[in-house]
């Protein structure tokens, strides 16, 4: 089938999708996006989180076919095509990436959770973080790197909004 | 509050200044701003036009013989390129780590489920996976062997402080599932009397379930099918050494022809040790002439890897009325399952460590590890100490609960420190505070009960579940403390190489490093640049992509890389230093001793000398390439264990506080709080990333990480059913980092990453113990175990 849809932006369109495919696959395997990981692939880890619609979704869960139309965000399209934005450089800074695997599902979902909450606390922190599996970490520097990007989102000149 | 605190010592400071990003800065990762893009490869992003997809049939049968394999359907499926079997492994057949056990493909008989059986190559990774389903085995199945004990003929405990005692038939007959029978491997520690008596005896008996390394990455890669009729594959791994030599043998092919590139790796943790879909992507891509992309999803991972031994242990602790260790006995066995990968190193730290970090002047240890048709086990992170930590420091508890004493003063009245003896007979020659890091631990503030005043569910047991409101919670503390050797022990030859090249690239001096030590998450890549950048005080420093091309930079496993290829970084810039040093002063025209390379140039503190390395160098390019060994090791006694075995011990200890709700057996960990000595930290953010880290997976086995085996099958091969810490079930952590040097090593660093991992497990024990007054013998800790239902 042919599939048509928004990604960062940027109207695409893809030919020979097989209906059994994932919104994960096509993205990494046909639009040369492959940003959002595929760690799981059971929407138990969150590594593949993206928007669709403006809401945080394991594109692993989505069949492909369902994004026709619609508008995807993936973790490429985060920063402009010179700085970071706030929330990556946060996690760059605060030490919470490692291997980096989890890193693009856990900057969308900071991204949206910061969207929503503004400067949230350690607990909604938690709760909505709680979707996105890191194996490196033990997550400590993941809470000191979303409550760096919340501040600095809240106070850009006074944090350096880089 | 993760801040950590750092207590200096003598460590060299004859370092770059904060900040530059050189040793002892919190440096920035290189690949950093890469994966916070999305723009990092790793092995499941490879893409090459015109690539196929492979996949891997596996067995569904923990034993079975195979009496013939149909794979006409799969080779007339459309798109289909390959379908492979033992008869197309143009060399070896089998390979392994430590002993050749293991078939590439399955000859004719398979030992564990998961075996890989047949590959298929096709043009799309579904057609490729539908036809491997087409491809018809056919199995005698035969009964499993699934219990360590019961493989080696040790059915019963009072048979385990024998070696000598009658096998049963079992073990000499129908259960061979190798040629030599069922043992890998018996390890024997015996020092002082064999016949030893005490005051006050406590005896345990403790089993630790199968954990999973879970690293979020697939195991993945690319073969790509070169000119020469050889191959190059990108692939996720932790040695690329030790893979292009199974690889050579199993292709019949020189290392010439085998090249071998560093994929992005998605964390390790001991799980890409042993080779996985390396062999077999590299068939596929010489069968086809085409580009062959594997990448396993998250239930082939589960088979795809070794994992951590379970094991089941026997100990008995002597003690004098006041607290002071007279003797330990123990039995200790390891499932290596199906085939031997690491399990011999494994049993050499489980039997050299299996008493933990006290002075027993009287020990009698025997380690097993067994062959079985369970997955076979391996490799990862605390690699045959976590295990035995679970049963040494619950014996502590109980023994100090016998003494009617503080289990932190049993601890602290037995603790080794420098120049104490192993039970191996080695003298600690570095420091060793396991005292001091329990005493900081018990001096840290507790956390507040929750409950005190409004109760907020989220810090309950069950959390939003909304299963108590503190009804039937209890709270307890435990302690634990670890050690673990650092790099490979007992004689091996334990090198890296490294390769620096100093040049000027844009008017700027430019350090090059290439080694081939596979970054696998820890930040071995920072270190390389922060070493190079002291050592040659240039700012920018390049990271060389890890391959083949340089020599051996040893495994990515034992918290060795720092040390090790750190060492060997060094050791390559002090030789590049020494050709600068002395153009210098020919520049100058005499010898001055104080000439150090800063800022870019040969600068000396006591005569106004400064040199551009710019200027010094023109065109000129200075490469040095060197192996580098740390202080040789040697081979135990067969018979007593004793000998200089372990090249550096690293130390932690950790309190865990804990809620249990008693009546649903729901346990919160409130707090972590971890005391480490490495030495010198190299990279302090790293350090404690690694602590955190690794805290976190010794909690994951301690309350909830198992593989399910029944009848030697898994059974919870997803992350819906084995579950890993998530953010909600990791507490806050309080962390002070030591720094005591180890005058053997590079900067005094010692190896970070494995003993966190070891002792917070057993922490987490010990506190649910206090909380519920249970003796808890087994990890993980299920909710049954707690309620007794």
């Amino acid at each position: 089938m042919r599939l048509t849809c928004t990604v960062n932006g940027t109207e695409q369109h893809v030919d020979d999708v097989w209906e059994g495919e994932s919104l994960l696959y096509v993205l990494r395997e046909r639009m040369g996006l492959p940003g959002s990981k595929n760690a799981c692939e059971q929407g138990e880890c969150g590594s593949c989180t993206v928007y669709l619609d403006g809401l945080p979704v394991c594109a692993c869960l989505v069949a492909a076919g369902q994004a026709e139309g619609r508008q995807i965000g993936t973790v490429e399209g985060l920063a402009g095509p010179e700085a970071l934005h706030p929330v990556q450089q946060a996690f760059l800074d605060a030490g919470a990436v490692q291997c980096g695997f989890c890193t693009p599902g856990l900057l969308v979902a900071t991204h949206d959770l910061i969207a929503r909450h503004g400067r949230p606390s350690d607990a909604e922190t938690r709760e909505a973080l709680a979707g996105n599996l890191c194996r490196c970490t033990g997550y400590e520097k993941i809470l000191d790197a979303v409550r760096l990007a919340a501040d600095r989102m809240a106070e850009p000149a006074a944090g350096g909004d880089r | 509050m993760s801040t950590p605190t750092r207590t200096p010592t003598g460590a060299p400071e004859h370092l770059t200044g904060p900040g530059s990003g050189g040793v002892g800065d919190d440096a920035q990762r290189p690949d950093g701003v890469l994966k916070v893009r999305g723009e990092f490869a790793y092995g499941s992003d490879l893409w090459m036009e015109d690539m196929l997809w492979g996949v891997t049939l596996r067995s569904p049968h923990p034993y079975a013989r195979i009496r013939s394999v149909d794979t006409s359907a799969a080779l007339a499926t459309p798109g289909v390129s390959a379908v492979l079997t033992s008869d197309d492994v143009p060399g070896e057949k089998v390979y392994g780590l430590e002993l050749a056990d293991q078939p590439v493909l399955a000859l004719d008989v398979v030992r564990y489920q998961g075996e890989p059986v047949a590959l298929v190559a096709a043009d799309h990774p579904e057609t490729a996976r539908l036809a491997a389903a087409r491809i018809h085995v056919d199995y005698d199945v035969l009964e499993p062997v699934t219990d360590a004990r019961t493989a080696l003929g040790h059915p019963t405990w009072n048979q385990v402080h024998d070696s000598t005692a009658e096998v049963t038939e079992l073990s000499r007959e129908s259960a061979h599932l190798h040629p030599e029978g069922n043992l890998v491997r018996h390890l024997k520690v015996r020092t002082g009397d064999p016949a030893p008596t005490a005051d006050v005896v406590v005896v345990g008996e403790y089993e630790v379930g199968m954990q999973d390394q879970a690293f979020l990455g697939p195991e993945a890669g690319l073969a790509v099918p070169a000119e020469d009729g050889g191959v190059e594959l990108h692939v996720a791994t932790q040695w690329l050494h030790v893979d292009q030599k199974q690889i050579c043998s199993a292709l019949a092919l020189p290392p010439e022809q085998v090249r071998l590139t560093l994929a992005g790796v998605g964390g390790a943790f001991g799980g890409r040790e042993d080779l996985s879909m390396h062999v077999h992507a590299c068939l596929l891509a010489l069968r086809t002439g085409r580009p062959v992309k594997m990448s396993y999803n998250r239930e082939e991972s589960f088979f795809g890897h070794v994992h951590r031994h379970p094991a089941t242990m026997r100990y008995e602790h002597g003690a004098t009325r006041d607290g002071e260790l007279v003797y330990v006995k123990a039995a200790i066995y390891f499932d290596g399952g199906a085939y031997a990968s690491s399990t011999p190193a494994v049993v050499g730290n489980g039997g050299t460590m299996g008493i933990g970090p006290y002075v027993v002047p009287n020990v009698h240890v025997d380690c097993y590890g067994a062959y079985t048709n369970n997955p076979p086990c391996g490799a990862m992170r605390g690699f045959g100490s976590v295990q035995t930590a679970f049963a040494y420091e619950s014996q502590m508890d109980a023994l100090a609960a016998e003494l009617d004493m503080d289990p932190v003063e049993l601890r602290c009245r037995n603790a080794m420190e420098e120049g104490s003896a192993t039970p191996t007979g080695q003298v600690i020659d570095s420091p060793a505070p396991v005292v001091e890091l329990l005493r900081r631990l018990e001096a840290m503030p507790l956390p507040a009960r929750s409950g005190d005043g409004e109760v907020d569910l989220r810090d309950m047991p069950g959390g939003v579940s909304n299963t108590t409101h503190g009804e039937g919670v209890r709270r307890g503390v435990g302690y634990a403390v670890a050690y673990k050797n650092v790099a490979f022990s007992e004689g091996y030859d334990d090198h890296s190489t490294a390769r620096v090249r100093l040049e000027v690239v844009g008017g700027e001096p430019t350090a090059t490093v290439h080694t081939a030590a596979a970054e696998v998450g820890q930040g071995l890549v920072t270190v390389e640049q922060q070493i190079a950048r002291t050592e040659l005080g240039v700012e920018r420093v390049v990271v060389h992509p890890k391959d083949t091309s340089v020599g051996s930079a040893g495994s990515t496993s034992a918290s060795r890389q720092t040390y090790v290829t750190g060492g060997a970084v060094k050791a390559a810039c002090e030789k590049v230093r020494e050709q600068l040093v002395a153009r210098a002063e020919r520049l100058v025209g005499r010898t001055v001793p104080d000439l150090r390379l800063a800022g870019g140039a040969v600068v000396s503190d006591s005569e106004d000398i400064t040199v551009p390395l710019a200027d010094l160098l023109g065109d000129d390019v200075l490469e040095e390439t060197l192996e580098w060994r740390h202080r040789p090791t040697e081979a135990i006694d067969p018979e007593t264990g004793q000998g200089f075995a372990h090249v550096q011990y690293a130390f932690s200890a950790h309190r865990a506080v804990v809620d249990v709700d008693t009546e649903l057996g729901l346990v919160k960990v409130v707090e972590m709080a971890c005391t480490q000595d490495v030495g010198k930290a190299i990279n302090p953010q790293a350090v404690v990333g690694q602590i955190q880290g690794g805290t976190a997976q010794g909690l994951g086995l301690a309350v909830m990480e198992e593989i399910l085996i029944q009848d030697g099958k898994v059974r919870n091969p997803s992350f819906t059913d084995y579950l890993i810490p998530t953010i909600l079930d990791m507490p806050p952590m309080r962390i002070e980092v030591l720094e005591y040097a180890d005058p053997h090593a590079p900067y005094g660093l010692r190896g970070v990453g494995e003993a966190p991992n070891i002792s917070s497990g057993p922490a987490v024990l010990a506190a649910i113990r206090a909380a519920t007054g249970l003796p808890l013998t087994r990890v993980p800790v299920r909710p049954e175990h707690i309620t007794g239902t």
